[in-house]
């Protein structure tokens, strides 16, 4: 599996930088954490890499291939799958719908067409029980309670055959057993290598789950390494305190 | 006798109409209001080609609905540009220039004076010449039509026109090129329309712009929002109430001027009705 490398990104929203010059590597088989204050661009990043917001400037290498510019629905080409901080589920159809739609085919005619539903549905089971909403499969994704739905977003994600895993504040607003139920889903894919990205405010979360740090501060890098040499840092504790 | 079976061929082709529209914005969540123009296009081509063209009547038909999807191709590549209000705005201009040609293009489409002498076509030595097997040919195409749309909507292409509805980035992010699926389920349902235009040229025997406007667009919008946005058989409930709704206002004897003006007002009341009461129709699978 290869690395993600971000070279000198930039995107302005009219006179906002919300990133400035951005440029580090994410590791597969690592979980990075993304921290920095609100505001600090880390969505934006995501949007990004995802292809959601266009790149201003700057390039993303992927298994050496250089990238100027993605389309959203080019990501999974690359290898890319992401959550969203505002949870964005198919809110009025099932919550089995809502995972089967990442499976089949993306082709229009070949979508009209697809005979493969059964192992789908097996695939489609698997991921609904791991994260605890197959009892709750026939419900419409909206009926689910706050905590469902971001495990959901996540489920939707593992549906994909991803390298590189984007989550953006996956874990604020989840009960305790569901907190213990996505790092195991979090440490799972990094033993399988894949390239995971997890943005998160909660420190002791990034302490405990992140094998390297990110810091982001007015879309810039603030500070990059190991968790506890840069959660010690001095300006790294400035920027989230001191204002 | 043959009231019930003019009413009941009149339902048939409304009932279509009605299917075809709620493909596009009960399940893909496009409000469009452009349908009555790709009714026109289904009419005019296959009333044009019958007498001009002395060809076959489901022969024009066939090159009505063709003709809807090219243009419904053309017109949905624009739309894909608009979301939301954007997008009615938008089917609203189509629908007004569609109709703005059916009546100044005189040489062709006669105008505003429309096509007349259009003639019942046969088929395999059966004559749909009268009206019981007009009707008969109204209803296989009714459920020809359902068939049709029942299984796009089960077939994963149908699943995603629904994601696309509900959040079309957050789909698109997934690796689904939207536009694509926006653009066949547009010329899918405009196609279904034509060919209730061209049943309808077949039914009434002259056609002319009128009946091609804006209010026919909003009397199957009204259809589906009554009878239920997302699901296949809750269009042809709606259409159902619709049409008996209709008949009724002409039943108490009310002066035909009255009776349309007084039509109109009902489908306006039934839609505001409908999205304070209950927004997805009665038994519909999705709210505006
Ligand atoms: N679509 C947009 N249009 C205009 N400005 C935007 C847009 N998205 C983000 N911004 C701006 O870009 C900057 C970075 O925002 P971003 O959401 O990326 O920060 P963040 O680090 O994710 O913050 P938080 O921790 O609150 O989620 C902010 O100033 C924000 O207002
Ligand atoms: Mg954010």
């Amino acid at each position: 599996m290869s690395a993600l490398e971000i070279k000198n990104l930039h995107k302005n929203f009219g006179g906002v930088r919300a990133v400035d010059g951005l440029s580090f590597v994410l590791t597969p088989g690592k979980i990075t954490g993304i921290i920095g204050p609100n505001g600090s661009g880390k969505s934006t990043l995501t949007n990004v890499l995802s292809g959601m917001a266009a790149i201003d400037s700057g390039v993303l290498i992927i298994g050496g291939e250089q990238i100027t510019g993605l389309k959203s629905y080019e990501a999974i080409e690359f290898g890319i799958t992401r959550t969203f901080q505002e949870v964005r589920l198919f809110e009025q159809i099932t919550v089995l719908d809502n995972i089967l739609v990442v499976l089949t085919e993306r082709g229009v005619f070949k979508s009209l067409r697809s005979a493969r539903g059964k192992m789908h549905e097996v695939r489609a089971q698997e991921i609904l029980e791991r994260i605890g909403l197959w009892d709750k499969r026939h419900q419409l994704a909206r009926q689910l309670s706050y905590g469902q739905r971001k495990l959901l977003e996540i489920g939707r994600t593992l549906a994909i055959e991803a390298d590189i895993y984007l989550f953006d504040e996956p874990f604020a607003g989840l009960a305790a057993s569901m907190v213990k139920m996505l790092s195991e889903i979090l440490i799972d894919l990094r033993a399988k290598g894949k390239v995971v990205v997890l943005i998160e405010h909660n420190m002791e979360l990034i302490r405990s789950l992140a094998d390297h740090i990110v810091v982001m501060d007015n879309g810039q890098l603030l500070a990059e390494g190991a968790p506890a040499s840069v959660l010690s840092q001095h300006n790294v504790i400035q920027a989230y305190l001191g204002k | 006798m043959s009231y019930l079976i003019n009413l009941a061929s009149i339902f048939a082709i409304y009932a279509i109409l009605a299917i075809s529209m709620n493909s596009i914005t009960g399940y893909t969540g496009l409000v469009t209001l452009a349908h009555a123009a790709f009714y026109g296009i289904g009419a005019y081509t296959t009333a044009l080609l019958l007498i001009h063209g002395g060809v076959n009547f489901f022969v024009a038909m066939l090159a009505g609905i063709f003709l809807a999807g090219v243009v419904a191709l053309l017109i949905g590549s624009v739309m894909s540009k608009f979301r939301g209000d954007y997008y009615i705005l938008g089917s609203i201009g189509f629908l007004y220039i569609i109709n703005s040609i059916m009546k100044n293009w005189d040489s062709v489409t006669g105008g505003p004076l429309g096509v007349a002498g259009i003639t019942r076509p046969a088929l395999f030595g059966v004559s749909f010449a009268e009206n019981l097997p007009f009707l008969l040919l109204c209803l296989t195409l009714l459920i020809l039509v359902y068939w049709l749309a029942k299984w796009i909507v089960s077939t994963p292409f149908g699943r995603v026109l629904k994601a696309i509805r509900e959040d079309e980035e957050a789909i698109a992010v997934f690796g689904y090129r939207t536009k694509h699926f926006k653009l066949l389920i547009f010329m899918i349902g405009c196609g279904m329309a034509a060919l209730a235009g061209g049943l309808f040229a077949g039914y009434i025997r002259y056609i002319d712009p009128s009946t091609f406007t804006i209010v026919d667009s909003v009397f199957m919008l009204a259809c589906i929002i009554v009878g239920g946005l997302a699901n296949v058989r809750g269009a042809i409930l709606g259409t159902a109430i619709l049409v008996m709704i209709i008949e009724f206002s002409r039943l108490i004897g009310l002066p035909a001027d009255v009776a349309a003006q007084l039509r109109e007002v009902i489908y306006g009341v039934l839609l505001i009705v409908m999205m304070f009461w209950r927004p997805q129709g009665l038994i519909g699978e999705y709210k505006l």
